[in-house]
């Protein structure tokens, strides 16, 4: 037994790699899989939540006398329901759930109800009367920086930002190195840009929904759809006064998420709704309050400038990044700051960042947060430096590209990266050489993302035929449930069908950070093979005991376990099947369980090729060809890789050319459905075509790397390449709607 | 305002209900039926998730009231699988992975069946233009397009 | 003692250093001692931050080995989707 090869497995895998049905599968397509809102339970109230019709208001009063006089109401909930808290950040959550004295965007709660029938809370929250005092309010973050901007709420701010900001600023960030002035003077060429990108949603297809019930003794259940149900306890056991073990929270399956169900929403007032009712509540969310109230991303206004040599060396490279987070305070600016310059090998650098608070949803997380929107303007400017100096823009992105040594634009230096592969891989691949006809254009994007590691438990039960139970505590979004089985199969050497995966509640399994940061095929992944690891020691001991040998004379190979080395004597192998049937004489039952604290996810990057068509009639943007090139380290499972890389890209399309959040100057929310807020269909895209690039990551037994985040990254700056080529003018300003192009090519005469 | 009496046929059983008059398809479905495999996912007719065959005609059944079902039949994905058989749009779907949340799945099962009833030969754009009215947010659609033209040529022999 | 970089918009913090010496021999001595040294670096400590020590970010640990040929780089704490 080679034990290096014992810790870390790169090759020689039997099932990691394959392709096998997911176990979920049957479930899914027959319609039997319960989401959200698919659980009814006996004698179940249904909550209707009062939103704010105004962008800005102090909330006066709020009297629901008439509302409980109603027919079949139970319960009318306010923020005087919950529970104050110490800290900025849960107060800002609690209060973007329920409205807290001032209501900061249209569609903000303001109050709920909960009766018989959803019908009867609908009609009841309409008779809730709330007496506001309208303020004057801001919604685009160049407006809300103004001197003489409406404020959110004063003294919010961190106390480094810059003189010379108003109070909505809250958060300022610089990264970098060098000295950008001195490497501006060494340029042949200066590019300096200003964009704009807007706020789009996650748009999962699912809305927001759950079922409350909560007893006087303090104990509570919940259902719910969420990316991290351990998230949705720790969020409200506090706000409604709870302990955290008495409130027991189950995931349901979930329809997307795409970070934006990693916070609540609607998850604390079912529970103050159930509390005071003493029914179990249910609550889902129509489409538009999906729009209104939950999600959506920043949006963002940047200028970069960029300095290069003849040759197509980057001499400095700055960004002054301002991203509008929504009514409350927002990090993610500091995550578009860091990423902006990340695929670049650069002496001079630096990004500034400011966070601005507006009259819109307090943002939560979309698919790599903060990222896209950044590097989207620098990859820009990078193509357009290289269109002017005549160099072909993929050889200008390997002569400055991140590699192992490099050290990155927000600090540390880069270990083992994929970038140039997988740059070299676009390079080789048909595409990049294909021909292209009249309007139309090629472009290309890097894209990058830190990848999480972080907590999950995984417990994994030998049953007494041999097959094998494993509990996890993170929702499967994407197929990982799969991934997981697959793992735990390759590990113990046994067929994938001999292995279940499910998804326990927040009593059954032990902590488990949220699905996010693409961090579960990874951290799952580590905990479910130690875990494998931790049930075939006690096999091993097993068998050992059986024959009569020291444990360290026992190897475990093909699911089973084998005597091996001088002493150990000669015994047929003792399978898996046959130590789980025997487990009860021989010291009971097997189980492995481990708990991982993981760090070492490894960075990602990804290099993606598109081809368009730019209609100059009309400024219609079709989109050609697509291909895109990313690091997986290890797939486990191809498919799903694929359909991570795939998704992604198609929700940047959606965000390059179609999705907006549209205020009116009323501050009201125009386009809260899908009509109007596009979400790309079947036949806008072509297929989209994958290749995987697998550099192992060390910091994985398998060498897995996070897949999910990085391949929404590059879309936006790889359309406006290819449209500005394609139209000959370039864009600046996200989304590319076919009124936007026309401009530009109208403009340019 | 007195409840309506339909009586109607649901994968191929005889199904009584009283509604009220703004009741729509999917809410009977979902609330007094117990069919929740189709999903609400805008009540506007946009995202295709409630998709449903009333006479074999596919139907946003968010924009059907239920007493519009009065005489009919309804097919929903409950009634895809035969006993322990998928149907061969439902096997091609899992072979290729075409689904990662699986919320809009038993929407695009319908409708792509109702497609291949209507024409068993579908080109790409076909598919593509048919599909048009089922939003995917997690595939990107490539492998659910792959998926339907494999059914489709598996269930034309081919 | 170990060399710590911080990112730029903490420098205020620091007298305008972007590298400051702390000494420790893991994350949360290091840490602890930075804190001491600029006690206006507390309240973002407090506030949770994530260390790339020698290319790999870690943000909750406080055990994680550190020796003074370390690369160290301090990062805001990162949320993801």
């Amino acid at each position: 037994m080679n034990m290096t090869k014992r810790l870390r497995k790169t090759e020689g895998f039997k099932i990691v790699g394959t392709r096998p049905q997911r176990p979920d599968g049957i479930e899914k397509v027959t319609g039997r899989a319960l989401y959200g809102a698919d659980l009814s339970v006996p004698d179940m109230l249904h909550g209707a939540v009062l939103r704010s019709p105004h962008p800005h208001a102090r909330i006066v009063s709020i009297d629901a006398s008439a509302a409980l006089e109603m027919p079949g109401v139970r319960a009318v909930v306010t923020s005087a329901d919950f529970k104050k808290q110490a800290k900025f950040f849960m107060q800002d959550t609690l209060d973007n759930c329920m409205a807290r004295d001032f209501a900061l965007y249209d569609g903000h709660a303001v109050a709920a109800v909960a009766a018989k029938t959803r019908k009867q809370a609908e009609e009841a929250a309409a008779k809730i009367r709330v007496e506001y005092e309208i303020l004057p309010h801001v919604t685009e973050v160049e407006d809300a920086m103004k001197p003489d901007a409406p404020i959110l709420h004063a003294g919010r701010s961190y106390r480094n930002i810059p003189e010379g900001n108003n109070a909505n600023v809250t958060n300022y960030v610089e990264f970098g190195h060098g000295d950008v002035e001195a490497g501006f003077k060494d340029a042949d060429l200066i590019v300096e840009r200003s964009f704009k990108t807007a706020a789009t949603h996650q748009g999962y297809i699912e809305p927001n929904a759950c079922v409350a019930s909560m007893g006087p003794d303090g104990r509570g259940e919940l259902w719910v759809t969420t990316q991290g149900h351990y998230m949705v306890r720790d969020f409200c056991a506090p706000f409604l006064g709870l302990e955290e073990s008495k409130l027991r929270v189950t995931p349901s399956e979930i329809g997307g998420g795409f970070g934006g169900k990693t916070t609540v929403f609607l998850e604390p007032v079912a529970l103050a709704l159930a509390q005071k009712s003493g029914k179990p509540v249910k609550m889902v969310m129509s489409r538009e309050e999906v729009f209104r109230a939950s999600g959506p991303t920043v949006s963002s206004w940047t200028d970069v400038k960029i300095g290069m040599t003849r040759d197509g060396k980057i001499t400095a490279a700055q960004a002054k990044l301002r991203y509008q987070g929504g009514a409350f305070p927002c990090g993610t600016i500091a995550l578009g700051a860091m990423t902006a310059f990340a695929a670049y090998d650069l002496e001079n650098v630096q990004a500034l960042g400011w966070n601005v608070m507006t009259n819109r949803p307090m943002q939560a997380s979309y698919r790599a947060p903060g990222a896209p929107m950044a590097i989207y303007t620098v990859e820009s400017v990078v193509d357009e430096l290289s269109q002017k100096l005549g160099l072909d823009p993929l050889e200008v992105r390997l002569k400055n590209a991140a590699k192992k040594g490099t050290k990155s634009s927000y600090g540390p230096t880069f270990s083992d990266i994929g970038l140039v592969a997988t740059l070299e891989a676009a390079k080789n691949h048909p595409h990049y050489r294909a021909p292209l006809g009249p309007n139309q254009g090629r472009g290309i994007s890097c894209g990058f993302w830190f990848n999480f590691g972080g907590n999950s438990s995984v417990s994994l039960h030998v049953s007494p035929d041999g097959t094998v139970a494993v509990t996890e505590g993170n929702p499967d979004i994407g197929g990982s449930r799969a991934s997981i089985s697959m793992m735990a199969a390759e590990e113990l050497g046994i067929p994938y069908d001999k292995v279940r995966t499910i998804v326990g509640d927040t009593n059954s399994i032990g902590y488990s950070d949220t699905t996010d940061g693409s961090r579960v095929t990874f951290t799952v992944g580590i905990a479910t093979i130690k875990a494998a690891r931790d049930a075939i020691r006690v096999m091993k001991g097993r068998a050992a005991k059986v024959w009569g040998i020291d444990e360290d004379a026992v190897i475990w190979e093909d699911g089973a376990a084998k005597p091996s080395g001088p002493n150990a004597g000669e015994f047929p192998p003792m399978t898996m099947e046959e130590i789980a049937r025997n487990a009860f004489k021989t010291g009971g039952p097997i189980a492995g369980h481990y708990e991982a604290n993981s760090d070492g996810a490894g960075v990602s990057f990804g290099v993606h090729l598109v081809d368009v068509e730019v209609d100059p009639e009309t400024g219609f943007t079709k989109i050609l060809r697509y291909t895109v090139f990313q690091d997986a380290g290890k797939a486990i499972h191809p498919a799903y890789v694929e359909g991570q890389m795939q998704g992604g890209a198609v929700q940047g399309i959606g965000w390059a050319l179609n999705e907006e959040y549209i205020y009116g100057a009323d501050g009201r929310l125009q386009n809260p459905g899908f009509l109007d807020y596009r979400i790309p269909v079947a036949s806008d895209l072509p297929m989209i075509d994958t290749v995987i690039l697998e550099i192992p990551n060390p910091g994985h037994p398998y060498g897995v790397r996070g897949v999910g985040e990085t391949s929404i990254v590059p879309p936006l700056a790889a359309i406006s390449n290819a449209v500005s080529r394609a139209a000959d003018v370039r864009l600046c300003e996200l989304p590319m709607s076919p009124p936007r192009v026309l401009a530009a090519i109208d403009a340019k005469g | 305002m007195s409840k309506i009496h339909v009586t109607t046929t649901v994968n191929g059983d005889t199904v009584e209900y009283l509604c009220e008059p703004t009741e729509t398809l999917l809410d009977v479905l979902r609330d007094r039926l117990n069919l929740t495999g189709a999903k609400e996912g805008c009540s506007t007719g946009d995202c295709g998730a409630c998709s449903v065959e009333l006479d074999g005609r596919l139907v946003s059944s968010c924009l059907v009231l239920a007493a519009e079902a009065g005489g009919k039949t309804v097919a929903t994905v409950e009634g895809m699988a035969k006993g322990e058989n998928l149907h061969i749009l439902q096997e091609k779907i899992l072979e290729h992975a075409a689904l990662q949340c699986g919320v809009c799945t038993p929407g695009i099962l319908v409708a792509a069946k109702a497609l291949l009833a209507k024409n068993p030969d579908p080109t790409e754009e076909e598919v593509r233009f048919w599909l048009a009215g089922n939003l995917c947010r997690c595939t990107g659609y490539d492998k659910i397009i792959r998926a339907v033209l494999d059914a489709a040529a598996e269930m034309r022999g081919a | 003692m170990v060399k710590v970089t911080l990112w730029g918009s903490l420098r205020s913090a620091t007298g305008g250093l972007e590298q400051v010496e702390a000494s420790g021999t893991n994350t949360r001595e290091v840490l602890d001692d930075l804190a001491k040294k600029y006690p206006a670096l507390e309240t973002v400590i407090a506030g949770g931050v994530s260390l790339a020590i020698d290319g790999t970010i870690y943000k909750d640990a406080w055990f994680t080995p550190i020796s003074d040929s370390s690369e160290v780089v301090l990062m805001p704490y990162m949320a993801g989707g």
